[in-house]
């Protein structure tokens, strides 16, 4: 029995048919919203008590900015956020695992608690989805958040040593399909590998989700995001965006989209030509704007859902959200802005 | 949807679209396939392996295979070490790769190191359909396309039935089973050898194009691919059947279906211009048809072929046929062929004919030269034949132009006039020349100011011929920084004409980093193959295409900039302090090199013509007419051969000439020296007591940063330090001056063939002399290696002990390390070669070096330095630092004029 050859999951159908009415909406920036709760050391590990499902984890580390932890010694207040952006319009709610994997957890001593935390995860998120739709009776989906890691397989961090590789394909398969199997025992809907800087390690991710499906004996939808990093126009590790689309087509992804780094302007370019090109929907998802000195983002809700109505408009794309900075107004924004634009029709591919 | 395409990616995407009729798969990072490639990944040269496929996909890969299957080497570590740096090159990884192996563990570790779309090459049912899934499912997994080999559990498939079966099995597999999209999937059904004598496989060219037939109908969306050279294995050494078979098999196959291969280019489109009976042949036995004029296929082929087999008898024996033809046709027959014997008397006849004299060369002359032009263009002429042609072109001028000038018919109308020159304290001028003589040919008027020439001369005379384009050219380093002056010259002097850059140390990178920026009124371009110098002049000219190819060019330099930019500032050096700390440590104890029968300069002067031209290494001589290729290959090359072999032929001869009537008088000096090493320098001293120190020698130190346990090489590392009796040496060889004025003449007689052909000669004898007398200084006058026996053809391997470094080149790139050595051996005295102002040695035809003995010692490249390096150099050296900085102006990571940047 081959890959695509495996039954999909329920949420298949389901989240085909709403996409094809309509452009979905994709939920907000969860890290700058933790920011505003202002948590300290003692918030972020439950005054030590960091428990699972499983069981409790330990660390030596600082927990202070492990903002994936939250799923487990704050679950409440990561629930209420995502509720806040179901609320706001959301249909698909990323769950709070952006770093969760053994490679990224390894700078909080937290490797041991990859499993608890994807499962916790998801089981988070699918609370928030689920509070969203008793009260308002439209159906949500939870969207499994792989992200990039901290390390890139196709760049030698290592100027003096182009040739040396600080992780391997293999690492990362190994890393990435923990955390999917927890994200979809946790209950998640889709997979969404996302924010990629380099496609090598997304590669790694589309491998491992191939290897946890056949283990789940499902196949959930994929969801993948590249970055462009600047006005060159690529990917960090170098790629067009029409090269990233041929690289990640192999996995048949329900989307294929760009996400952070740009704002919603400077992101257009680069996104009409995934569009151009990929014969899938197509998902956006950027940054209010670009960061202040601060690092703070001053776009406000009405800004940035005027440039993403323009993505609508030219019909670009199928789903919409925000990356970096965006909030339940902005998605609110976002949400009512597109909410009158058809969603993108798959078009005959451009044999570009 | 639209059709299902085969989608690959590097850094930037390729699409197989139906405008591409054909893929050509880039082969020479291919260890099995060439063996430069496999001597530099077994030497784990890397840095010279990337530019192997840099030069690649330069020349236009779309796709690049690399193969690492070699017995003596870890496949699977090279495999992963090369993907590796080629990601971190992006002129190279932005097309995708072929990841090339017999074996899968190999292809899996590539399949995890390359982020776009790869070629698997190859998966088959050889191991039976289990392993095929596993494999195939594999690729998939890792986003790869495949290509599937028409072999199974019963073996390589040999005919039709076998091929389609086995395709649509695995087709069927790879699409019902594995889930594989048929537009990744390529089938290769395996190209034989035919007109074997075997009668089993005459067919084998049908069963593989109708194989591609069936495929192309009956598996939607799938291609075909092959290795097309295996075909014509019976007729090897017969070059000019040999590829007019491919180019049979490649029509009637590519027609099939065939969308990819991997294949010379010179053997493609070539199908209509094959000889017709020879067509016919070939297309019998690749269709295996029973020839029209009954007999068989194979010995009617075999019959022709010897007539074919690239020697001349043939050739003359249509030469009597031609002469018949009327005038026209008979000077484009001598203008193509380059024969000059008749054309004279065609060109007299020509002109009798004609109203005046002007309208045969407008006419017919004209119309040759433009058959010329257009088969060169198409790479179906090369460099030598041009030039000859331009010989045959210039005896027919020199016919016409008494009567011209009789009738003072005025000058004719040339396409644009072009000035050329060597720029200051450059002597060198071959490439120049050769450049000159092809836009002579397209009707180029050409104004040639020779070699050294001063940036206020090509001023004035480009602004009193008010030249179309200024052409320079330049071979060492130093000119470099003349070309940017001159650039500099040309922009304050509001002149608006394209600046075209050539010469051997030129680069498009040098040319669009520092040259073209300072030249914005018009455009410097780098042009560094006379092939190419007509298409570019001619866009230049173009009043409709002008504005549109500058802007390209533009736009393109400005990326190589940029890239360049980018790439300099990732590539960190080291303080100068670390590189030495990282210096080559030779363990010393015990080393015992023999003392030099004599110590000082001595002359050498017992010089055999005869004997040097055993010496002579002619790869680079064919390399200097553009026919790329390794002697004596390249007179059996595919493409090249045919050329190859007359070139070779009229060397010869000339050669003989230079032999028998001594026209040149090749002279040498040599010396030795006590030596140790000081840090980076090298102290000579004035005898064996080393007390009182004769000179120093200075040397530059690697900056880069290196992999693992690389050192940080200088030349002084592989000399002793004190304590341990070392010696160094040093030596100039010339081939004499006699050169200039023997071309000049033949100039003078307008056979530019000649005239580059000598200086062509002069440069291998030169070389020739220094391979020549280091194995003499290593068997006699040092002596530490009296007992060897290399011959002349083995020493082109470099397999002796100890080097010849020169200065200026990349091991000690500052040439101004020449004056200390002319100074030491007093060369200008004793060989009458001289340095120019930018330390050129005059005449061109000279080579200078330093003798190296010690057995680990090995040439490297210095690359690029640092700021601290150079400070402490020039204080070494009692130079200014500006001085310095002025001669290793191409070495410095840095800009000069930018005092915060140093080393990290």
């Amino acid at each position: 029995m081959h890959q695509f050859s495996l039954p999909h999951a329920d949420s298949f159908a389901a989240i085909r048919q709403a996409a094809r009415d309509r452009i979905l909406i994709l939920d907000g920036a969860m890290g700058t919203m933790i920011q505003t709760l202002n948590m300290s050391e003692e918030d972020f590990t439950a005054n030590g008590h960091i428990h699972g499902p499983g069981c409790r984890h330990t660390s030596d580390h600082p927990q202070k900015g492990n903002n994936d932890l939250l799923v487990l010694t704050q679950p409440q207040a990561v629930e209420d956020i995502q509720l806040e952006f179901a609320l706001a319009g959301a249909d698909i709610l990323e769950t709070n695992t952006f770093s969760s994997t053994t490679i990224a957890q390894a700078d909080y001593g937290l490797e041991g608690a990859v499993h608890d935390l994807n499962v916790a995860g998801a089981q988070v998120a699918r609370r928030a989805a689920d509070r969203a739709t008793a009260q308002d009776g439209k159906p949500r989906f939870v969207a499994g958040a792989v992200g990039p890691t901290n390390r890139t397989a196709s760049i030698s961090p290592d100027v003096n040593d182009p040739g040396y590789r600080a992780v391997t394909f293999d690492d990362l398969r190994v890393a990435y399909g923990q955390q999917i199997d927890g994200l979809i025992a946790g209950g998640s809907d889709l997979i969404l590998i996302e924010t990629i800087f380099d496609t090598l390690n997304a590669k790694a991710a589309i491998f491992a989700a191939f290897e946890s499906f056949a283990k789940a004996g499902k196949r959930l939808p994929l969801m993948i995001s590249g970055t462009i990093t600047d006005a060159s126009g690529r990917t960090l590790s170098g790629q067009t965006p029409t090269a990233f689309w041929h690289s990640v087509r192999h996995a048949r992804p329900f989307t294929v989209g760009l996400n952070c780094a740009l704002g919603a302007d400077a992101m257009r370019p680069h996104l009409a030509e995934l569009s151009g090109v990929a014969e899938t929907l197509i998902c956006a998802y950027p940054n209010a704007g670009l960061p202040n000195a601060f690092g703070a983002y001053d776009e406000t809700p009405e800004q940035t859902a005027k440039l993403v109505e323009v993505f609508a408009r030219d019909g670009l794309i199928n789903i919409a959200g925000g990356c970096c900075g965006t909030t339940p107004d902005h998605i609110r924004a976002i949400a009512e802005h597109v909410a009158g634009h058809a969603p993108r029709r798959i078009k005959e591919t451009a044999n570009v | 949807m639209s059709k299902p395409l085969l989608r690959l990616s590097g850094l930037e995407p390729f699409t197989l679209t139906s405008d591409i009729p054909f893929v050509n798969v880039g082969e020479r990072t291919n260890v099995t396939g060439s063996a430069r490639f496999r001597k530099l990944i077994t030497n784990r040269d890397y840095t010279a392996a990337l530019d192997v496929a840099r030069d690649q996909v330069e020349n236009g890969a779309q796709i690049i295979d690399v193969n690492m299957d070699e017995g003596l080497i870890d496949s699977k570590q090279a495999m992963i070490d090369f993907l590796n740096l080629i990601a971190a090159e992006p002129d190279i990884a932005r097309v995708p790769i072929m990841i090339d192996s017999s074996k899968w563990e190999v292809i899996e570790a590539g399949l995890q190191c390359v982020q776009g779309k790869p070629v698997v090459n190859s998966i088959s049912l050889k191991e039976g359909e289990e392993a095929f899934v596993h494999h195939a499912s594999l690729c998939l997994a890792y986003g790869a396309a495949v290509v599937v080999m028409a072999f199974d559990e019963q073996g390589q498939a040999d005919t039709l039935q076998r091929k389609t079966e086995i395709c649509a099995r695995a087709y069927k597999v790879l699409t019902e089973q594995v889930g594989f999209p048929p537009e990744d999937i390529i089938f290769d059904p395996n190209v034989f050898a035919v007109a074997t004598g075997i009668e089993e496989h005459d067919n084998y060219g049908v069963d593989f194009i109708e194989a591609t037939r069936w495929i192309r109908e009956n598996l939607p969306h799938a291609h075909v691919s092959g290795g097309v050279s295996n075909l014509s294995f019976s007729f090897r050494g017969n070059e000019p059947v040999r590829e007019a078979m491919h180019a049979v098999f490649l029509y009637h196959a590519i027609k099939a279906g065939m969308d990819m291969g991997i294949v010379n280019a010179g053997q493609l489109a070539v199908y209509d211009q094959i000889d017709e009976a020879l067509r016919e042949a070939c297309e019998d036995v690749v269709l295996n048809r029973a020839p029209a004029n009954g007999g068989n296929a194979t010995e009617n082929l075999l019959e022709i072929a010897e007539r074919f087999r690239g020697d001349k008898r043939e050739a003359k024996v249509r030469d009597l046929a031609w002469r018949d033809w009327p005038v026209e046709k008979r000077l484009e027959h001598a203008l193509v062929n380059g024969i000059t014997e008749f054309v004279d008397e065609d060109t007299e006849a020509a002109r009798l004919a004609a109203d005046k004299p002007l309208d045969v060369i407008e006419g017919p002359l004209m119309a040759g030269m433009n058959v010329v032009g257009d088969l060169f263009g198409a790479g179906k002429m090369f460099l030598p034949q041009v030039v000859k042609s331009a010989r045959v072109m210039k005896q027919a001028v020199a016919v016409l132009l008494p009567y011209m000038e009789a009738e003072k018919s005025g000058g004719r109308d040339s396409a644009g006039r072009i000035l050329m020159a060597t720029v200051k304290g450059d002597v060198h001028d071959i490439g120049k020349n050769i450049v000159g003589v092809v836009l002579a040919c397209n009707n180029y008027e050409i104004i040639d100011l020779g070699v050294m020439v001063p940036p206020q001369k090509i001023l004035e005379e480009a602004k009193k011929h008010k030249v179309d384009v200024i052409g320079l050219s330049g071979l060492i380093t130093p000119s470099l920084d003349e070309m940017v002056h001159l650039a500099a010259e040309l922009q304050r002097g509001d002149f608006d004409v394209p600046l075209l850059i050539g010469g051997a140390t030129t680069s498009k990178v040098h040319t669009a980093v520092k040259i073209a920026p300072g030249y914005t009124r018009n455009q410097a371009i780098h042009v560094n193959d006379a092939s190419r110098a007509v298409g570019v002049v001619s866009s230049l000219l173009s009043a409709t295409q002008r504005q549109g190819y500058i802007e390209a060019i533009r736009a393109e330099y400005d990326e190589v900039a940029e890239r360049h930019e980018r790439a300099e500032r990732a590539k960190q050096r080291l303080p100068l302090a670390d590189a030495r700390a990282n210096a080559m440590q030779i363990d010393w104890s015990g080393y015992n090199v023999p003392a030099p029968k004599a110590l000082g300069a001595q002359a050498v002067e017992d010089w055999d013509l005869a004997e040097i031209a055993r010496y002579i290494d002619w790869t680079p001589f064919f390399q200097t007419w553009e026919l790329k290729g390794v002697y004596p290959r390249i007179l059996e090359d595919e493409k090249y051969g045919e050329a190859a072999r007359n070139l070779f032929a009229d060397a010869q001869a000339m050669l003989q000439r230079i032999i028998g009537e001594q026209w040149f008088a090749p002279r040498a000096v040599v010396g030795f020296w006590p030596a140790n090493r000081d840090g980076d320098d090298i102290r000579l001293f004035t005898d064996d007591t080393r007390g009182t120190v004769l000179d120093t020698l200075r040397t530059l130190r690697q900056q880069h940063s290196k992999r693992r346990d690389s050192p940080n090489l200088a030349l002084a590392d592989f000399v002793a330090p004190d304590g341990v009796s070392d010696y160094v040496g040093g030596f100039v060889v010339t081939a004499g001056p006699e050169e200039v004025a023997i071309a000049e003449k033949f100039e003078k007689a307008g056979d530019d063939y000649s005239a580059i052909m000598v200086k062509a000669l002069a440069d291998r004898v030169a070389e020739a002399m220094a391979e020549m007398l280091h194995q003499r200084v290593r068997r006699e006058f040092w002596g530490y290696a009296g007992d060897e026996t290399f011959t002349p053809e083995d020493l082109i391997g470099e397999p002796y002990r100890g080097i010849r470094p020169a200065p200026g080149y990349p091991a000690q790139p500052d040439h101004t390390e020449k004056q200390t050595l002319f100074r030491l051996l007093r060369a200008e005295d004793t060989t009458g070669v001289t340095l120019t102002e930018s330390m050129a040695m005059w005449p061109g035809s000279s080579v200078s070096g330093l003798y190296i003995g010690h057995p680990e010692a090995y040439y490297f490249g210095v690359a690029k330095v640092e700021r601290d390096q150079v400070a402490d150099y020039a204080a070494r050296k009692g130079m200014e630092m500006a001085e310095a900085e002025r001669w290793l102006a191409p070495l410095l990571n840095y800009r000069p004029s930018d005092t915060s940047a140093t080393a990290a």
